[in-house]
């Protein structure tokens, strides 16, 4: 960066509720070295006058851990669903353009309401059941390499971007995204959770499961965290396919 | 099984689109392929298949149910997505996108081709060399052939590719690679023999 800038233009998709219209506001604000997307819109909410100098209200979004791993602030920047956090100003053209993913009701502003995602992990027993009336005592073992394995399937933070980037995901479908997919075999190759195999397996087969998959493969294009998720669903579908011979044919290995 | 209703329908629509239409597909494109040893051989191959016993209930069985299952899906499949290309401009979403777009064509083509040859037979017509020389003399025909030959063998070379994906045959994102390869060889292999076959009629 040779020459001394002095302002970052963002020009950014707006709506006051979730039933109003959107609409289109342009900012310009004072640049400072290092920023971020976060940081301007910090600076927005600091000072929010449109290019135009009139009064707005301040520019409403969602974030948290400000490192990349807890997924509150992904939006659309330049047309691609990302973080914002991760998002540098230097390394973005301008102007930049934010909105919000649209896969996801919008709350307000950049906000987006993620709760079918939580709702599908519900649906997909999205956990290891440890709990009983009595000390069930410690589980198996998990081999290293494996559990190495898992890590990075465990990096999923329900971020979205994986939905927004699915073409299947959308209000004709009830498709609940590559995330949720994923989260299944992470779930079925712990050794306690592997205990539920059969039932995960069962709920991805129903309605909104591994059916709505296209194989686009934009999930695995688009997930920040390099999940192998075309992978996941590869593998899942393989696993399907033996428990759809199970549930019709009966079977003893259970 | 009444909530695996739409798992079960997406994998019945895989399946169907290989056996049996993909296999039939091929074996109509071989039988077709005597038009390029003359107009003998033609009638020949073509009298031999139209005159196999229990043809109608071959035709319901191997083709026309199956067949309508899956164009009937397909169109709801190819209306749920919402594409992006313009986003992510990958090979596989270009893939996805062709795919409907070749699904939605080879209906247009496939009710075309069945009215001008199975129905008419049905009405009386014979389906012989000549019946195809006169279709194919038409410029404008040959070409809407030719894209429906290709467009077919597109179908059914990405479909076998996303049928080893929906199944689990191919699982790492190399084997899903090397099937790339096979699918897009069988693609242009059979696009070939198709067209070829197509020219038979016409030089």
């Amino acid at each position: 960066m040779a020459e001394e800038r002095k302002t970052v233009t963002l020009i950014i998709e707006r709506q006051d509720n979730p039933d109003s219209k959107p609409y289109v506001e342009t900012f310009e604000i004072p640049y400072r070295p290092n920023m971020n997307v976060i940081t301007a819109l910090m600076e927005i909410q600091r000072n929010p006058v449109t290019k135009d100098g009139k009064k707005t209200t301040p520019v409403a979004w969602e974030s948290s851990c400000l490192e990349e791993v807890c997924g509150a602030c992904s939006m659309v920047i330049n047309g691609t669903p990302r973080q914002a956090c991760t998002a540098l100003i230097d390394q973005l053209e301008e102007p930049i353009r934010l909105a919000p993913m649209r896969t996801f009701p919008v709350v307000r502003d950049l906000i987006v309401d993620r709760s079918r995602m939580f709702d599908a992990l519900k649906k997909v027993k999205a956990w290891i059941p440890i709990d009983g009336t009595y000390d069930l005592g410690p589980g198996p073992r998990m081999p290293e390499p494996r559990r190495q394995w898992a890590y990075e399937l465990s990096k999923c933070m329900t971020c979205g971007v994986c939905l927004e980037a699915c073409p299947n995901v959308n209000e004709n479908s009830s498709f609940m995204g590559p995330a949720p997919l994923s989260q299944v075999r992470l779930f079925n190759a712990h050794p306690t959770g592997a205990m539920y195999k059969s039932e995960r397996l069962n709920a991805i087969m129903g309605d909104g499961g591994l059916g709505g998959c296209g194989n686009s493969q934009n999930c695995v294009a688009a997930c920040p965290k390099g999940i192998p998720l075309t992978t996941s669903i590869a593998a899942l579908n393989r696993e399907a396919t033996m428990q759809m011979f199970k549930n019709f044919f009966g079977s003893d290995y259970n | 099984m009444a909530n695996n209703r739409e798992f079960g329908w997406r994998r019945l629509h895989s399946l169907l689109g290989l056996f049996p239409i993909g296999l039939f597909l091929i074996v109509h494109f071989s039988v077709n392929y005597y038009s390029t040893k003359g107009e003998e051989a033609y009638n020949q191959a073509a009298g031999f298949m139209g005159n196999l016993p229990f043809l109608l209930f071959l035709e319901f069985a191997l083709i026309y149910i199956p067949l309508v299952f899956h164009a009937v899906y397909g169109v709801y499949i190819a209306f749920t997505a919402k594409h992006n290309v313009n986003r992510y401009g990958t090979f596989r979403n270009w893939m996805f996108l062709l795919q409907r777009i070749t699904g939605l064509f080879l209906i247009v083509f496939i009710a075309w081709h069945v009215w001008e040859t199975r129905v008419q037979k049905a009405f009386g017509a014979e389906v012989n060399f000549d019946m195809m020389e006169n279709i194919l003399d038409n410029p404008w025909m040959l070409a809407f052939y030719i894209a429906g030959v290709v467009s077919s063998m597109f179908h059914l070379a990405n479909g076998i590719w996303s049928f080893c994906v929906s199944w689990g045959i191919t699982v790492s994102p190399r084997s899903q690679q090397i099937m790339t390869y096979i699918t897009m060889a069988f693609f242009i292999v059979m696009s070939y023999v198709g067209i070829r076959a197509l020219l038979g009629f016409v030089i």
